[in-house]
């Protein structure tokens, strides 16, 4: 009884008597979203244009953090750090391409995801490797002072993250829609061999598709690394974006921005609220089994079509 | 002009076995087929033969309850129905083949054919972990009916080998031993002869007919080789953008002029 | 001339289907069991039994349970972890409410109740599949451990949430569980049980139920229009994966490390246990002890490498290095021979068949 008042009463309660904490919780919890949403979109960019679901896309976020701040304390200034981080991103996505998928090209889906586990157990002790593994602190000098909007306060760096993460889809979205590169990585996403047949170079596009993810997890690690401190655990919230992805969709870049909106504010409120209920920390598996309640309603996601079976 | 009709003994038939009636079936704006009728007696052999995209397939997945019509029943031993699953018309002794071949890749070819007998293998896990007395017993009963079928489609020597291994003839030939180890009363061949050689066309007619003579199996087939299909079917259902062009003998269809305007007359690809 | 199956003529379908057709493998088998139940605990000691064998033989059932539901039902799961936990747990539970109770029973039993939970995780299989099951097999791992970790109820109320074996007996007073035990005594417990779950495990791999599971794997439209049942089918699956990985966990916690807490059980080890199946080979049960024997034995060779060759460096270090070379390990074994050590050992075999005419 007193639990299922904990579940359905006290909540309910809390949120009618506190609106603005209510509110305050929502729009924390949506800034976090946006976070998951820019982990989600590199694996929806490769999961587009290759098929493979890229399971080392958390990797790359925790590789590209490592590498930004590993310069940086080698006294180089941050620019000069940006600028060589994207340099072995790209380098990686290239290496990527001739070592793992072109081996390994017309292999079914599911051995070249668990290659992609294999690359992202690399990818972390290679990291780690060359620069250690103690929390690093990464500071860019984004703001993060407290701002009051209307009575609720909102954290400036959250509105950072979600303004950069919104330009980035922006660029994005143009980039897919109309550049020739943009094109091409459409027809190689519905068909490799139709798109191989119509002379597109299916090897280059792979290299660049694995750039732009990896720059996308540059992105992602700078965001994380500076709210979190850059460190191992920024893998385990790369795994917070795959409910992110069934809720969206596989191959929707809007699914990946909404998913990661429902998912940051779901579990942000069902932790304030709902919590106490179940002896706390439900963060650690509530956007799991929210992508998994959803799928049972619709196996394809949000965005996704509808699937027709033939045979 | 009946040069090419069938030198067959009269044939005898049942009564109607399935009949399909007032079916529609469309996905979002697409309309595969629109209010589709026709009958199968027991132990005939039918044809569905139409252009491509006419709606074949789907009819067979129709009937087999792959898909769900919006509109229509079909009749099948008696039991009118709207959907089932796929699984429930295996039950009920429907048996199919597929266009694009639908084998088991990783298993033998003796495998396979066992699979179809899976609805009729019941022991359950403890005897099967322990595989002794009836549940061993269970296996070399069926062992045993494949056997057979493996012998009546001549692929003794591929036995053990994995079928992704095998060239198309021979696979498709599986997956008819597949499709016969079921047992079925009423058995659907999605284009069986599809990229064959002539010899093995003329295999594949061969255990067909068999089929039908020796189990009395009723039959219905789509197939795009006209000589094939005015060869061995006794009755013909012509589709053309999922309606119904005509439905009757071989040489009632192949005379019927909007047939002829339709498919046989003019080129399509 | 040392493997031929010429001149070993089958005159029934029954000799045709044994397990091992061909006398060689069975020497062969002979061999290897005399080896592990005799020569094993003969000749190693305390610390090749309990720091090496016992892992050895843990690991494999839970690979051969994970390697039931994605090398044959084609049902990738990352949640083995929480199975392992559900099977420890379960089995510490039972063995402290009913002390009298055999601890065969506790473990038998604990497996059953991971099957149970197993079939409530895989009820999403029905809609769904591969990666989308993957993700959704997630939440089970993470929501069980946490809720091992958060209800003290799990643990007794014991404070650091470690629990620990006590300590049980079989024939009389054999202890084989618990800190006193003796490594000989817990090597021959488990590799009893692991023998005997092997052998029932290839049984059903060929049996018509297995055959149900190959066919939702290789082709789950097909499968179900030749009348297998998906529901039923791979329920069944999950129930038994689950089965073997639960007493893999209550195996690691009573006979491997006497103690554990259900961090040990987190998605680290969902993975290791993956990349068992994976490097031992998809779809084979002798693949799933090669898997395990390849990864139990890798940390062990790399760490002692080092200072073998005279070099000295960090743990820390070594367990990055670890790291690398596990995932570059499974990118080349992937490239390759997708399908692992056992296919390697099968193609082996074939070309010893034809040896030495090979045409």
């Amino acid at each position: 009884m007193e639990f299922l008042t904990a579940i359905f009463v006290t909540p309910f309660v809390e949120i009618v008597s506190y609106p603005i904490f209510f509110f305050e919780v929502v729009i924390g919890g949506l800034l976090a979203g946006v976070m998951y949403s820019l982990v989600a979109l590199g694996f929806v960019l490769i999961f587009k244009a290759s098929g493979v679901f890229n399971f080392a896309q958390g990797a790359m976020v925790l590789f590209a953090a490592l590498t930004l701040v590993g310069l940086m304390e080698h006294g180089l200034p941050w620019w000069l750090a940006l600028l060589l981080t994207i340099a072995v991103m790209v380098l990686l996505a290239i290496t990527v391409e001739k070592v793992v998928l072109r081996k390994l090209v017309n292999q079914e889906a599911i051995i070249l995801f668990m290659a992609t586990i294999g690359l992202s157990y690399f990818l972390d002790g290679f990291g780690q490797t060359i620069w250690g593994s103690d929390v690093k602190v990464l500071d860019l000098g984004i703001p993060s002072a407290p701002l009051e909007f209307g009575g609720i306060l909102v954290n400036e760096f959250d509105i950072v993250a979600a303004v950069s993460a919104g330009s980035l889809v922006a660029v994005l979205a143009v980039f897919f829609q109309k550049t020739r590169i943009g094109r091409a990585l459409r027809a190689v996403a519905d068909d490799h061999q139709a798109a191989l047949s119509v002379g597109i170079p299916l090897k280059t596009i792979w290299a660049i598709v694995w750039s732009v993810a990896g720059l996308v997890g540059l992105v992602a690690g700078i965001m994380w690394g500076t709210k979190l401190g850059v460190q191992f655990t920024l893998t385990l919230v790369a795994l917070k974006a795959l409910p992110v992805l069934i809720l969206g969709g596989f191959t929707s870049i809007p699914g990946a921005i909404i998913g990661g909106l429902i998912i940051g504010m779901g579990e942000k409120v069902a932790e304030v609220f709902w919590g106490a209920a179940f002896g706390g920390a439900i963060e650690d598996w509530f956007a799991y089994m929210l992508a998994l309640v959803f799928l049972l309603f619709r196996p394809q996601g949000l965005f996704g079509d509808k699937i027709i079976e033939r045979v | 002009m009946d040069a090419y009709a069938p030198q067959k003994k009269e044939r005898v038939f049942g009564d109607v076995v399935l009949s399909v009636d007032d079916i529609s079936l469309s996905f979002g704006g697409v309309q595969a087929l629109a209010n589709i009728s026709f009958g199968v007696r027991e132990h005939q052999v039918l044809a569905i033969i139409g252009p491509n995209g006419a709606g074949k397939s789907s009819m067979l997945n129709v009937i087999n309850g792959f898909y769900h019509p919006q509109q229509g029943t079909i009749t099948y031993k008696g039991e009118t129905r709207r959907q089932m699953k796929p699984h429930q018309a295996a039950r009920q002794g429907v048996a199919r083949t597929f266009q694009n071949i639908a084998l088991f890749k990783g298993m033998s070819t003796l495998d396979n054919i066992m699979t179809g007998r899976n609805t009729m293998m019941h022991r359950n896990l403890l005897w099967q972990a322990l595989h002794v007395g009836p549940a061993r017993k269970e296996e070399l009963e069926h062992r045993e009916f494949v056997e057979n079928i493996i012998d009546f489609l001549e692929i003794e020597h591929i036995r053990k080998t994995p079928v992704g291994r095998l060239p198309y003839g021979l696979q498709k030939r599986v997956e008819l031993g597949r499709a016969l180890a079921a047992q079925p009363e009423l058995l659907l061949l999605d284009e069986p002869m599809a990229g064959m050689n002539l010899e093995e066309k003329e295999d594949m007619s061969r255990f067909i007919l068999d089929v039908n003579d020796e189990f009395g199996t009723t039959i219905v087939l789509i197939e795009h080789d006209m000589g094939v299909v005015m060869d061995i079917s006794d009755h013909v259902v012509v589709l053309d953008y999922g309606r119904k062009l005509a439905d009757g003998s071989p040489d009632e269809v192949r005379s019927n002029q909007e047939v002829i305007d339709a498919y046989l007359g003019v080129a399509h690809d | 001339m040392l493997y031929r199956e010429a001149g070993q003529f089958k005159s029934s379908y029954d000799e045709d289907q044994a397990i091992f057709p061909i006398l060689q493998d069975r020497i062969m088998l002979a061999i290897v069991l005399i080896v592990a139940f005799v020569a094993v605990p003969l000749l190693f000691n305390e610390y090749w039994l309990s720091t090496i064998m016992l892992p050895f033989l843990v690991f494999s059932l839970a690979a051969l349970g994970l390697n039931l539901l994605t090398g044959y039902a084609g049902q990738l799961s990352l949640g083995t972890g929480g199975f392992m936990a559900t099977g420890a747990f379960a089995a510490y539970k039972l063995a402290v409410a009913f002390p009298e109770m055999n601890i065969i029973i506790v473990f038998l039993l604990s497996g059953v109740i991971t099957a149970g939970v197993g079939v409530l995780f895989g009820i999403p299989s029905l809609r769904i599949k591969g990666f989308y099951l993957a993700v959704a097999t997630l939440a089970s791992q993470f929501f069980l451990i946490w809720m091992f970790n958060k209800f003290p109820w799990f643990t007794n109320y014991s404070s650091s949430g470690v629990i620990s074996a006590p300590p049980r007996a079989v024939f009389g007073d054999y202890f084989v569980t618990g800190s006193s035990a003796s490594p000989q005594a817990k090597y021959l417990f488990a590799l009893a049980f692991v023998a005997l779950l092997a052998l029932a495990a290839k049984n059903i791999v060929r049996s018509h139920i297995g055959r149900g599971w190959m066919a939702i794997r290789d082709m789950d439209i097909a499968a179900e229009i030749i009348g297998i049942k998906p529901l039923q089918t791979k329920l069944g699956a999950f129930a038994v994966s689950s089965f073997y990985c639960g007493i893999s966990g209550a195996l690691w916690a009573f006979i491997y490390t006497s103690s554990v807490e259900a961090l040990a059980f987190d998605i680290t080890r969902s993975f290791q246990i993956l990349f068992m199946v994976i490097i031992g080979g998809l779809g084979s049960v002798l693949g799933s002890f090669l898997g395990a024997a390849f990864i139990v034995l890798l940390p062990i060779l790399l760490s002692n490498a080092p200072t073998m060759v005279g070099l000295n460096i960090s743990v820390d270090l070594i367990s990055h290095m670890e790291f690398m070379i596990m995932g570059a390990l499974i990118i080349f074994f992937l490239i390759v021979e997708p399908h692992g050590l056992a296919r390697l050992w099968q193609v082996a075999k074939e070309k010893l068949r034809l040896w030495p005419f090979p045409y």
